[in-house]
């Protein structure tokens, strides 16, 4: 059976399924209950200097399907706002209770040294295994010029990595925000102050839905809202982008990182772990699910390990890196085609409809014994992959590449291109 | 024979006039709708006689617009609450439905058509569909069964005047006199005529019936156009001995008398009741009976369940209401208090007895062997295979005169092609009006 322990910026875990900073990880009573129920490392609701902030009431806002199912969740909440120091004692009592977990505790503060190294001279007290700093939330802390009006400056980046860097023994893992042009950017100061690892990502900015009634922001607080944090299975995308633009960029190639953002199976997981991430943090799915699901995202990448021949985690974390290039890398010459398995087709005539209307018409139809036949028009096709991901049916469009024997030419040297560069290895 | 159901009353349905299927709830409909694929060219739409645009329809409940669900449905089938609750979905639209290809469980079109018709019909204040300019012409509709209501509605949106003739006391047809009460719970088809007047410019008679004081001629001469919307007024009789005795009746006239009878007062049924035949309406007789309180309920059909007009799902619900079904079995005689039998079989397609006989005691029979166009009064008009004559256009062999639902012979005697019917010949008789 595949080893699932797991090591970043030094911190062990038994397994790469770590609890975000968030509700879940608020307090003791939640922390508890989600050691119990499998999970390998918490990262502790982002803690503040005291008085501890006050939240408002209605919190959430949520974008949901037609069946109601969450695709995203966005929330307006603040950082901790439990005293500091219930925060701290609570953390000592669980780190005693499961030493083999993973106890990292987030912290913001202020654009101030002192504020930062107190904390972070504070936690370190507790037996805490490392520290993430809070550079991300994208509302109402960083009305305050904390979170992601930190996060949002690479130079403050650096300034605040360094200090706690400066105050501290323990790995700081540094929380990026997805609100900047350039990840890149953020990442490389972290990098140059010295962060141990970098995680992301924290919550994408948005305006989640409109009360059509009030005519107001969800979530609505007494007939106003605010723009707020998204996260959920709709950011996804998002964060493995930004995984892998930092892991596959020579200036940050080899920084470790904790991926965040939408991981709701050990699909997801393992699709941050290829893509160069060396653990997960979960938020969203365990919002909307409870702890439980652990069971599964440990069970079953586990069980995909195993058929697919990984040991360990360090043999799956970044397999998939070398092969994100640019579009100017990718082969011109290539080209696949859609065929449509008529033995699973139900005949709900959407790929043809899509592609006629929406795409190149290369879906024909004839009437076949009692139902209609769909054919692909290979002439047609430019293989865009719709069909295939609109059928209803699992495997029943499926992309076969057409042997055409033609050589990997990129688009600087592909003879269409009226700016081609004239080629100077023309063998 | 003595009429005195037996069956327990804690053994009863609560009311045996409630819904044998109830209405969905949001979060069903919800759950349900988003099982629609939102087909292309859809299978399950081709399969309705009225041509509904059921993905449409269903994805609009899936997103909220309950109004704009009832509006798709209602402006191809008028009757879509009725329809809704008794079409035999199984055999039209859920038969074709390709979620059964994977998974053998259609979308449940015909309780989201309901789901989304009830909320229109019991809450909009205002007809969802406006009438044109008034065009100044008169249309005669005879019957205001679902063909004559679906022609007399068409019209009338389309700025026609017209006037229902009814020989009954209540508009609605079949669906007030016809199907069985837990299909038509709380009273529908009263609620549903009173929507389909709502759109304005119709009128309603009772109690004119063709051959009384009304005539053919007279209504060709008085008005623009005539649409007949008969019915089948008569009942096939089983022309064996015994057929006259207290306690035999027609299945037709059993459940028009539950219907009719004052809530709180359901009509007796008898200990033991044997119904003859297999379509629809036998079914219904027989549950119907089951659910009053009769002891045993035996259906009794003279050939094999394959050849039931009633499909296989409304058999089996009939069995599991408790009513038993024989098959290959023809009515011999029906004597003090029971009814004999021969056994049949079926010889190269053809029906033959086997001189064995059985007799079932019974002390209600009810007699469900189809029935047939009662053509008095209906002069001048050619017929066909028992049933008026017309074209593609509904038009029948005399000017002026159209006809439709299942006193002609387009398809299936049910209400949907009623419906459709109905439509069809409103437009037929709409273009011979303007032009
Ligand atoms: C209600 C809520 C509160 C959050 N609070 C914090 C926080 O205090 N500190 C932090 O670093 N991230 C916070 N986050 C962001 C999450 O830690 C995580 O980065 C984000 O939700 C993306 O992961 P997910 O898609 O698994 O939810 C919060 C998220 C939610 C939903
Ligand atoms: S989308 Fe899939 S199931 Fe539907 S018609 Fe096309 S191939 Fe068949
Ligand atoms: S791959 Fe694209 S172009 Fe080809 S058939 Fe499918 S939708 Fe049409
Ligand atoms: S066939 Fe079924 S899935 Fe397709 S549109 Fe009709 S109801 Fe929806």
């Amino acid at each position: 059976m595949a080893d699932l322990s797991s090591t970043i910026a030094g911190i062990r875990s038994p397994n790469p399924f770590w609890l975000a900073s968030a509700p879940p990880t608020d307090k003791l009573t939640n922390v508890v209950r989600a050691f119990k129920a499998g999970w390998g490392g918490v990262v502790w609701k982002t803690l503040g200097e005291d008085p501890p902030v006050v939240n408002v009431s209605s919190r959430y806002g949520a974008h949901l399907d037609t069946d109601r199912r969450l695709i995203g969740l966005n929330n307006i909440e603040l950082i901790s706002d439990r005293p500091l120091d219930v925060n701290l004692q609570e953390i000592i009592q669980v780190k005693r209770d499961f030493p083999d977990r993973a106890m990292v505790v987030s912290l913001m503060a202020r654009m101030a040294e002192e504020a930062w190294a107190g904390l972070a001279r504070k936690v370190e007290a507790t037996g805490a295994d490392g520290l993430e700093l809070n550079l991300g939330c994208p509302h109402g802390m960083c009305e305050r010029g904390m979170g992601s009006a930190i996060g949002q400056v690479p130079e403050m980046v650096e300034q605040v990595t360094r200090w706690v860097k400066n105050a501290t023994r323990m790995p700081v893992i540094v929380k990026l925000t997805p609100n900047i042009t350039n990840i890149l950017w953020s990442a490389e100061a972290a990098k140059r102050a010295g962060a141990d690892a970098v995680s992301l990502i924290n919550t994408v900015n948005s305006i989640v839905a409109v009360d059509l009634d009030s005519m107001a922001p969800t979530p609505v607080v007494d007939g106003k809202g605010s723009h707020g944090g998204y996260c959920g299975p709709a950011v996804k995308p998002i964060a493995l982008n930004m995984v892998a633009e930092i892991a596959r960029n020579p200036d940050t190639r080899g920084l470790p990182i904790s991926g965040i953002g939408g991981v709701t199976t050990w699909r997801d997981a393992a699709e941050f772990l290829a893509l160069g991430a060396t653990n997960v943090q979960v938020c969203t799915a365990a919002m909307t699910y409870g702890f439980k699901i652990v069971e599964d995202m440990i069970g079953g990448l586990s069980n995909w390990m195993d058929e697919k021949g990984y040991q360990t985690l360090d043999q799956l974390s970044g397999r998939a890196v070398c092969n994100v290039v640019n579009w100017n890398d990718l082969n011109m010459n290539f080209s696949t085609k859609a065929v449509i398995d008529p033995a699973l087709c139900i005949d709900c005539g959407r790929c043809h409809i899509v592609c006629e209307d929406t795409s190149h018409q290369a879906i024909r139809i004839d009437q076949g014994e009692g139902r209609r036949v769909f054919t692909v028009v290979n002439e047609e096709c430019v293989g865009c992959n719709l069909c295939s991901h609109i059928c209803p049916v699992p495997d029943c469009i499926t992309m076969v590449p057409e042997q055409n024997n033609l050589p990997y030419v990129t688009w600087p040297n592909d003879a269409r291109n009226p700016m081609r560069v004239p080629e100077a290895a023309a063998e | 024979m003595t009429l005195i159901a037996t069956l327990p009353t804690e053994d009863r349905p609560a009311s045996p006039y409630a819904d044998l299927t109830p209405p969905m709830t949001p979060v069903q409909a919800l759950a349900e709708s988003n099982r629609c694929l939102f087909c292309y060219d859809a299978p399950c739409v081709r399969a309705c006689p009225t041509g509904i645009d059921i993905p449409a329809f269903i994805r609009s409940i899936a997103t909220g617009n309950l109004k704009g669900a009832a509006t798709t449905i209602l402006s191809e089938n008028i009757m879509g609450g009725t329809c809704g609750r008794v079409c035999p979905t199984e055999t039209l639209c859920e038969q074709s439905c390709v979620r059964n290809r994977a998974e053998d469980r259609p979308v449940a079109i015909g309780r989201l058509q309901r789901h989304a018709t009830d909320r229109l019909i019991d809450g909009e204040p205002a007809h969802p569909f406006p009438r044109a300019a008034s065009t100044g012409k008169r249309v005669a509709v005879v019957g205001s069964g679902p063909a004559g209501l679906s022609c007399a509605h068409r019209l009338a949106t389309l700025g026609h005047d017209v006037t229902v003739f009814e020989a009954k006391p209540k508009s609605g047809g079949l669906n007030e006199y016809g199907l069985a009460p837990y299909k038509m719970a709380d009273d529908f088809a009263q609620r549903e005529v009173a929507f389909i007047l709502g759109v304005g410019g119709i009128t309603v008679e009772h109690g004119r019936r063709l051959g009384a004081d009304l005539s053919l001629e007279a209504l060709r001469r008085d008005f623009d156009a005539v649409f007949l919307g008969l019915g089948l007024g008569g009942n096939n009789r089983l022309n064996i001995p015994g057929e006259e005795r207290a306690g035999v009746e027609d299945a037709t006239a059993f459940i028009e008398r539950v219907r009719q009878a004052p809530p709180g007062q359901p009509p007796a049924v008898g200990r033991s009741v044997v119904v003859i035949g297999g379509g629809n309406t036998a079914i219904d007789a027989a549950i119907q009976a089951k659910r009053l309180g009769a002891e045993d309920v035996t259906l009794v059909y003279r050939r094999g369940r394959a050849q039931m007009g009633a499909t296989p799902w409304e058999q089996e619900l009939a069995q599991t209401e408790g009513v038993v079904l024989k098959t290959f079995a023809a009515p011999k005689d029906i004597g003090a208090d029971g009814i004999t039998f021969e056994r049949t079989r079926l010889v190269d397609g053809t029906l033959a007895g086997t001189g064995e006989t059985f007799t079932l005691q019974a002390d209600m029979v009810l007699k469900a062997v189809g029935q047939k166009l009662s053509a008095e009064a209906l002069d001048g008009l050619q017929l066909a295979g028992g049933k008026i004559a017309v074209d593609d256009a509904y038009r029948t062999t005399l000017a002026k005169v159209w006809a439709g639902g299942d006193c002609v012979g387009s398809g299936e005697d049910l209400t949907v092609q009623s419906v459709q019917d109905g439509k069809l010949a409103a437009l037929s008789i709409h273009s011979h009006l303007s032009a």
